[in-house]
């Protein structure tokens, strides 16, 4: 099995420059690999630095040292130093990324919010659109809802909209940030449907899930943060 | 596609007298890219700008713009018939305060068109054509081509430049606070637009602004700058959810939340 | 020397006069390029054509022949002072004959008598810069010459059509010289512009308030500005003059009583008389009846 995704020696601290420069250190010596086809999670209680992890593997958090390899394209690139116009191409062919919360645009429609990430890789709009659409009815988003702009929806509506565009396309790396934290039973298991048929297709998947049967259901391993604690080290 | 970038900057600086304008600044702007500067006032933000799109000379440094035919040229040592050329075709600017990129007398139509006209379209038919299909791109009534700008609202004038300056396909656009001076909600609309704008016509584009909100949603990288300096770049989100310089922490801690 | 003593000959200094000849031979040189010049206090109000007159008394020799029209016509103020006031200070022999004036001075018309070689036009002009009305900025609009944009020309032009669905500019209606320059060919009916166009007399333009002196030499191209579906047309009057029945030439209106009565007529006086002398009748011309008895026989 290929390895799209290798990470070393990463570590994470925040400086707290309006707070006298104080250093929270976040994770050290994060060092691990996720194959395709494998769903891995990230374990430990809260505040370890599951989050942080994962936004640096996205490259949304910058990470202080190591490596972060990742099989972009025909070569390898190591994103903890890539620059941001490599970071960009990334995400948009290599890193998928499902957040805890969507980021809400004005005035674009949810069924638009869906296709943008295909339309980005050069989908033709309308065929973007019926793979949203098909993904929509799959999560149990009335259509109804289709032709609005997700700001005004509840959390779980913006949680499946959000779900849909992560999953809509066929990234060969899959991040997810506790995807499904607002959902109810039927469409918790719907996602684990979902994540099955990525894993099904030798996505490489990493995630955060504190609800329990989700993570039995879809975990391949769970990969202990509490190792990577870097506070006692450094501080 | 190409994987050069539009536009190479390299140690820009702008001094007034001993004042620093802006000092050695330096990036790359790809195709299709947006930049967003942010900064409070006097960051040397608009300096910048101003430097870039050549209304104003710089004291040192360079930039180098790659030219429709793919020839490189720096732009401090063209003529300025030349530059005055890039700037109506190739390149668009939009102003803060749209009564300073708009003809306030003359109708609408004749706004869009302007720019064709100066490139040698002759044809007024053709000409009100296409400034009728760049209203109704930027929402503007069809109907409100024959009024002068005067008669429109601030949301709907910052509209109608946008259109005069995106008629003849620019690659590059430079705007200054593009949406500071209105109201919340005509400002989210006028983002929206811009970010579809920016998004179907591939353009790049250098957006000052002081308003991170802005920022975030247009671009996807950022400049944070302070007493005429970079002090921190990067991805958007990434400057934004992540800041490492004390004065993007600062900017990033003072957005109110909503 | 006797009649002008307390002048210099044409009013004007010499040094003036070499300053002002200066400015029309690079105004000749450049074709519809705006020359400055150090415009002099003349007895005359601005407006009244003081740049017109200096650029004549530059220009005039003791053997021209003048001939001076407002609107066409040489028999109003303006055009009867010039002439008064150039026999006065020149000595020079003063006509209303187009083909025998060496010089015309005019305000607002080209003769309908075609020019010929040798002969001198000099326009009054009141606002040498065509883009002015767009621009406000001197510094603008000469750096917009210099680089040809003139795309703001064709705004004004977009205007008209988007506001009257034609083009409704009808006088200082703006032409490219020599196809380079865009010049105000002076508040002349654009009826007079094809006229400017290859015409064998020089043309000098001269701005006194603006201290602004232009020209189009004999022989140069002067193109009226349009859209390609909406082509320059002159004017057309759907009557012949009332007095001379002359057709294809530039009417007045001619306000009769305060019923509403008018007329239309020759804005080209000497055209009209030269007509009228030579037998033509308009249906109001005072013997008119006795025109028709003579003429209609032979038709």
């Amino acid at each position: 099995m290929p390895t799209p995704l290798v990470v070393s020696d990463v570590a994470k601290s925040f400086t707290m420059h309006l707070r006298d420069g104080i250093r929270l250190p976040v994770v050290a010596g994060v060092s691990f690999s996720i194959r395709a086809g494998e769903c891995a999670v990230l374990g430990g209680p809260s505040g370890a630095g599951k989050s942080s992890i994962l936004k640096m593997l996205y490259g949304n958090y910058a990470a202080d040292e190591g490596q972060i390899i990742v099989q972009h394209e025909d070569g390898l690139i190591d994103l903890a130093s890539a620059s941001p116009r490599t970071v960009l191409a990334v995400r948009r062919q290599t890193i998928g990324y499902v957040s805890q919360f969507l980021r809400t645009v004005p005035r674009v429609s949810a069924l638009d919010v869906v296709a943008e990430p295909l339309v980005e890789r050069g989908e033709e709009r309308e065929a973007a659109r019926d793979k949203a659409r098909t993904l929509l009815t799959h999560l149990n988003l009335p259509e109804k809802l289709w032709t609005l702009p997700p700001a005004t929806f509840s959390g779980g509506e913006q949680q499946r909209v959000n779900i849909a565009r992560g999953f809509i396309t066929e990234h060969p790396i899959l991040l997810l940030d506790e995807p499904t934290a607002s959902l109810d039973a039927r469409n918790r298991d719907v996602v684990v449907e979902l994540i099955a048929a990525k894993k099904a297709a030798g996505v490489a998947l990493l995630g955060i899930f504190h609800d329990q049967d989700v993570r039995e259901a879809v975990a391949d391993r769970v990969i202990d943060v509490t190792a990577f604690a870097a506070g006692r080290i450094a501080a | 596609m190409t994987d050069e970038p539009l536009l190479r900057v390299s140690a820009l600086s702008k001094f007034y007298g001993s004042r620093v304008g802006c000092e050695t600044v330096s990036f790359d702007l790809w195709p299709g890219e947006v930049l967003a500067v942010v900064g409070e006032s006097g960051s040397g933000k608009t300096t910048l700008l101003n430097c870039l799109s050549t209304r104003l000379l710089p004291s040192s440094g360079t930039a180098s713009y790659r030219m429709r035919d793919g020839q490189w040229r720096e732009l401090y040592r063209m003529s300025e018939a030349e530059r005055r050329f890039l700037m109506r075709t190739d390149w668009g600017f939009v102003h803060q305060n749209p009564a300073d990129g708009l003809r306030m007398t003359v109708s609408a139509g004749a706004n869009v068109g302007e720019r064709l006209m100066a490139v040698g379209d002759r044809h007024y038919g053709k000409i009100r054509a296409t400034a009728v299909d760049w209203l109704s791109r930027v929402e503007i009534d069809e109907d409100r081509i024959d009024d002068e700008p005067r008669a429109f609202s601030g949301g709907m004038r910052q509209r109608l430049q946008i259109a005069r300056n995106l008629v003849t396909g620019p690659r590059l656009v430079f705007m200054d606070e593009p949406t500071g001076g209105l109201d919340v909600s005509v400002q989210a609309r006028l983002l929206d637009l811009l970010r579809g704008l920016v998004t179907d016509l591939g353009l790049a584009a250098i957006v000052v602004t002081h308003d991170l909100a802005v920022a975030r949603l247009l671009s996807q990288r950022m400049m944070v700058m302070k007493d005429g300096h970079v002090v921190e770049s990067g991805l958007t989100d990434r400057v934004l959810d992540d800041p490492r310089a004390p004065y993007t922490q600062l900017l990033v801690s003072s957005i109110l939340q909503v | 020397m006797t009649d002008i003593a307390t002048y210099n000959f044409a009013y004007l200094d010499e040094q003036t006069k070499r300053m002002i000849r200066r400015a029309i031979l690079k105004g000749i040189a450049i074709p519809g390029y705006q020359v400055p010049f150090a415009s002099r206090e003349m007895p005359m109000p601005y407006g009244w054509g003081t740049g017109g007159v200096q650029v004549t008394a530059s220009i005039i020799g003791p053997d021209d022949v003048l001939k001076v029209i407002d609107q066409g016509a040489d028999d109003t103020t303006n055009a009867v002072s010039i002439r008064a006031f150039f026999k006065k200070v020149a000595n020079v022999a003063v006509t209303t004959d187009t083909a025998s004036a060496t010089i015309i001075q005019t305000r607002h018309r080209i003769p309908e008598h075609p020019l010929n070689a040798g002969q001198i036009l000099v326009y009054q002009v009141p606002i040498p810069e065509p883009l002015r009305f767009l621009e406000p900025r001197e510094t603008e609009t000469r750096k917009m010459h210099a680089l040809e944009e003139y795309g703001l020309m064709h705004v004004k032009l977009y205007e008209d059509i988007a506001r009257h669905g034609r083009i409704a500019t009808t006088y200082a209606y703006p032409v490219k010289v020599e196809g380079r320059y865009v010049m105000d060919p002076s508040p002349t009916p654009k009826f007079d512009n094809p006229k400017m166009h290859r015409s064998p007399a020089l043309q000098l333009f001269g701005a006194g308030r603006e201290k602004r002196i232009y020209a189009v030499p004999p022989f140069t191209d002067v193109v009226s500005l349009d859209f390609e579906d909406h082509p320059f047309e002159v004017q057309t009057f759907d009557q012949p003059c009332a007095l001379c029945a002359a057709e294809n030439v530039y009417l007045d209106e001619v306000i009769l009583d305060d019923r509403g009565g008018h007329m239309f007529v020759c804005s080209d006086t000497d055209h009209c008389e030269k007509r009228r002398e030579e037998g033509h009748r308009g249906h109001l011309a005072p013997d008119a009846q006795l025109a028709l008895e003579r003429t209609e026989p032979a038709e």
